[in-house]
Parts: structure tokens; sequence; C-alpha cells
């Protein structure tokens, strides 16, 4: 059976899963995030949207201590990251890392556990049992003990999502997940994030695909290296802040 | 039992003496040290950084000496020549660390400039010892090649403890440092810090680099750190296994080599050594389960066969 998850204390219905004030990042002299400022709230979903360059994904690593930030304060349920470390799970891009590394399915999944077990932890049986929880709630049981070269790009994404499951976390933070993934496995991801935010987490991914926007998300960041609109997709998400976001170019597309 | 009656040699059983079955005990735990740590530096894709730091030990192995005998010593005290050499290797990689981050070098050019500059001074202070003939610098060479006749038995202990040490704390860390060579940033909102992971593997890839200076040489301990994890990679797509096989194939060469060097006195430890690392490599390549050749056509051929079958 799927775990079930602890019900969120009810404070942490309050106070944002994560809030990020005057955020900017910098690579060398040029700033790819302005002093950006947004609320991600327990139970919803966030697309953040922008052309390429815009920097979400470098919001989204800045705000996980992955690169640096040139300014800024972000509290992941009002605590630094720190603190709260197994409560946030990151969900890579694909193409980051290399799929021929000796590694399985499940090998891949149970290093969300790496937060319970630390370095020197024992693996029992009641860990792996969780990560082949993970692994079915994503849908690749029979999959659980291939070599992770030999899946397909959707399941390859899969098996990062099941990997931030093992970790129980109640946000997750995903770069990109749809890119290039077939139209099925799409669907099933959205499926998984959906019934992961009924049961109360926060989800916020970086977003492509503005005509699906409305349908997969309830909320939006738009972003071109700083903030142009933020909230819920019926009154954030319009013809004006895409035209601001994109140029005209983008706002006919949506 | 007689070891005259014994179709194989002696040393390899171990029957050479004392002194040389320390030797060879200490080379195939060298040799197990070097597997372990080079499979985790092999999947961190960082295997050739290892070169620049053997060759960063060689002007730190000659200054140390020059050291001890401006101070009266004979020069070859292995615990401070060593000790030269890993201040010289470490500051090699700081070069490269520096030369990789603060320029717009790529880093397998900031490998390339430290490796051949810090061998080209290193050989330069290894003629002025020549040229010197201070002290009795007989054994300087044997760094550059390796040598085993010869080694005494505190160095055999040394060498044998040196790299138990580096396998033993590279497996209790495997966790972190999987986790780092897979996906560092991943592991950074874990809480692992892949800067810190990496210098750890570094510090334990210089150690053996170090215990292995006088057995295998500078020259060729690169692909004692290399050779076996490529050959345990065709045997198995899980990380600990591979680990587990390169150590093998690490431990078998060093023993192996350490005993033909004990018969043969003339060889060059180093360079037979590796010879048995490239001989399971080729073995490996044939044979290997997980990506062998000969397993690999075979299950081509089962599946044109299963095609026929249904055609």
């Amino acid at each position: 059976m799927i775990p079930q998850r602890q019900i969120a204390p009810v404070a942490s219905l309050t106070v944002p899963a994560l809030s990020i004030s005057g955020l900017s990042v910098a690579y060398d002299d040029t700033i790819v995030v302005g002093d950006v400022d947004a609320r991600f709230m327990s139970g919803t979903m966030t697309a953040i949207i922008g052309p390429n360059g815009a920097g979400k994904s470098s919001l989204l690593k800045a705000t996980l201590g992955i690169v640096p930030k040139l300014a800024g304060h972000v509290a992941f349920f009002g605590e630094p990251l720190d603190t709260v470390r197994d409560r946030v799970a990151y969900v890579p891009q694909r193409a980051g890392v290399d799929w021929d590394f000796p590694a399985r399915v499940l090998d891949v999944v149970l290093m969300g556990l790496y937060g319970e077990l630390g370095i020197f932890g024992r693996l029992r049986p009641s860990h792996e049992k969780r990560a082949m929880d993970c692994i079915a709630r994503v849908g690749l049981t029979d999959f659980a003990r291939r070599q992770i070269g030999a899946l397909s790009g959707g399941q390859q994404q899969r098996v990062f999502l099941a990997r931030a499951l093992a970790q129980r976390a109640d946000i997750l933070l995903l770069d990109e997940p749809f890119a290039g993934v077939d139209a099925a496995t799409e669907k099933a991801l959205v499926q998984v994030l959906h019934a992961l935010r009924g049961e109360g987490l926060a989800i916020v991914a970086v977003h492509h695909d503005l005509a699906t926007v409305p349908a997969y998300f309830d909320h939006v960041l738009l972003l071109n290296r700083r903030r142009i609109a933020e909230g819920p997709v019926a009154t954030a998400f319009t013809e004006k802040a895409l035209a601001q976001t994109y140029g005209a170019r983008g706002a006919a597309h949506a | 039992m007689a070891p005259a009656a014994l179709p194989m040699p002696d040393a390899f059983l171990l029957q050479a003496g004392y002194n040389a079955t320390f030797v060879t005990l200490g080379s195939m735990l060298l040799g197990m040290a070097a597997g372990v740590t080079g499979t985790f530096l092999y999947l961190r894709k960082r295997s050739l950084i290892s070169d620049a730091l053997a060759h960063a030990t060689l002007p730190g192995v000659g200054l140390a000496f020059l050291l001890m005998v401006a101070l009266g010593g004979d020069g070859r005290s292995l615990p401070l020549l060593l000790a030269g050499a890993g201040l010289s290797a470490l500051a090699g990689l700081l070069c490269v660390h520096l030369l990789s981050t603060r320029t717009r070098l790529p880093l397998d050019a900031a490998i390339g400039a430290v490796l051949s500059v810090s061998y080209g001074l290193g050989i330069v202070i290894l003629t002025v010892i020549q040229a010197l003939s201070a002290g009795r610098q007989a054994g300087l060479e044997g760094f550059l090649l390796g040598s085993a006749a010869g080694m005494l038995r505190s160095d055999a202990l040394l060498i044998g403890f040196g790299g138990a040490a580096a396998a033993l704390l590279a497996i209790l860390f495997r966790r972190p440092l999987l986790l780092v060579a897979f996906d560092p940033g991943y592991a950074a909102t874990r809480g692992v810090s892949p800067a810190r992971t990496d210098l750890m593997l570094m510090v334990l890839v210089l150690a053996v680099t170090l215990t292995g200076l006088k057995v295998v040489g500078l020259i060729l301990i690169v692909a004692l750190l290399i050779i076996p994890p490529v050959a345990a990679r065709l045997w198995s797509d899980r990380a600990g296994v591979v680990v587990a096989v390169a150590g093998g194939i690490g431990g078998a060469a060093g023993y192996g080599g350490a005993a033909a060097s004990a018969m043969a006195p003339d060889l060059p430890t180093g360079a037979v050594i590796v010879l048995l690392a490239f001989a399971a490599f080729v073995i490996s390549l044939l044979v290997g389960p997980v990506r062998g050749v000969i397993p690999q056509a075979l299950r081509r051929a089962r599946m044109r066969g299963h095609l026929d079958g249904a055609g």
C-alpha cells in the first residue's frame, strides 16, 4: 500500500511552504534574477513560467542553495532550509545527470532516504519497501531492478519523482518535469502531482507549455528576470501579464 | 608443504622470504585501495585529476631529499620523502583548482599544464641532485616507475596500512560519495556539500597516490586508479559491486606485480602491476556479463533467433 502522509500541523497552513523575498542571483556580472518576491502555499500547485533565460531554473536553484544568492531571503515553512531539509524535495532536470551511472531504479530512489539513513545508518527492509511503494506510485514497479540507462526519458523523470516521494517531503520543487517526455507520461506525472497537492503538499514547477497551465496548475509566477505577476491562474495568468513576460509573440501563443 | 615441489614460483605463494611476503601483501592492499578509491573518482568523472596529482609529487620528493641532506641526513627516510610529495601534490591540486575555476582555462588544459610543468620541475631537481651526488640518491628514480625490490619491511607496512585505511574510509563514506557523483545538485539540497565531498575524495586519492609512489611509481599510479574501475564497470550495473570488483582487480594486480618483482628484481614493479590490471581489463571487455563483447554478441544472437523463430 501507499504510505499515508502525516497531516501537516495547522500552523503550517498559514505559514507559506516557501517564501522568497528580494531574491537576486547573478552569474559573473549578469543579473539573472532580480529582486523577486514570491510565496507558495501548501496544497497549491504553481507554475513558474517565462521565456528562455528568464531565470526560472536559477530561481529554483538559488532557493535550494545549489547556486549562491546575491541577495535576498528564503524560508521554507518559516524556517531556513538547513533546519527543514527533509521536508523539501528537489526534482532536477533529467538532462543534468549521467544515466549511464551504475545504479538501478531502486538504488536512485533509495537516495531519497539519505536524510534518514545518514552516512552510516543501516539500510533495512522497511526502507527498501518504502522505496518500492514510491516506485509503484509512479508506475515503475516492473522496472525497479533495471539499470537507469535502460529507461526512456519519461521513465527517468518518474524515477526522479519517486526519489522525491521517498523523502516524504512537504514541498516539491521540480525543474521542467515535462521536458522531453511523451504525452502519456506527462499525464501520469500530472496525476501523481495532483494527488500530492490533494494531500497538502506544495508543488512548484518550472514549466514551458503555456497551453497546459490552466489545466495543470492553480497558481502561476510569471518571471522574466524580475517578477511580472504572481497569483491564482484565474487572476494572474492574463493576456497583459503574458505580453509583459514574453513580448507580443508569446502572448499570441497563449 | 615443500615449496620447491610446487609448480608455482615461490613468490606467488608468499614463500620467497619474510620481507618479500610483506612487500607482496602491502602491494595487494595498495592495489585494492586504488581500485576502490579509483572507482569513486571514475564515477565522479575526475579520473585524470589523479594524473596531475601524481606528477605533482615529484618536485616534493626531490626537495624533501635535498632538505634532508642539507640537514645532515642521508635523504632516504620514506615518511619524509612522502611528506614532501604530499605537500607538492596539494600545491599542484590547488593550481588545477584555481586554473579551472578562476580562469577560462578548461579542466583538461589545467590538468595538462600542471602535470607537465610539475613533472619538468621534478626532473630538473632530480638532475641537480645527481650532479651534486649528495647523499645516496639511489632510490629516487624508483619513484618514477616503482620498485618493490629492495623495499624495507617498514616501507611495506606503511604502504599496506595506508592503502587499507584509504579503502576503508572510501567504503564508509560511500553514500555521500555516490550521491555527489550521481547528482551533485540534488546532493546539495540534502545537505551534502559537493565541494567538501570532492575534497574528501581528493584527500583519499592523494593518500593512495602517496602510498603507491614507491611500488607503482608516479607515472603509472594513474593507471591503477583508472583501469580497475573501468574493467569492473563491465561486470555490473550496481555501484557497490563495481567498487568491490575494482578492489579485487587492483588487489590481484598489486599482488602479482610485487611477486613477479620479487623473482626478477630488475622488472619495474609498477609497469608489471599496470600490465596485469590491463590484462584484467581485456578479459572483462571480452567476458564481462553486463557489457562484455561476447555476452553482448550472444544476447544479440539469441534475439535474432527469436525473430527467426517468430517469422
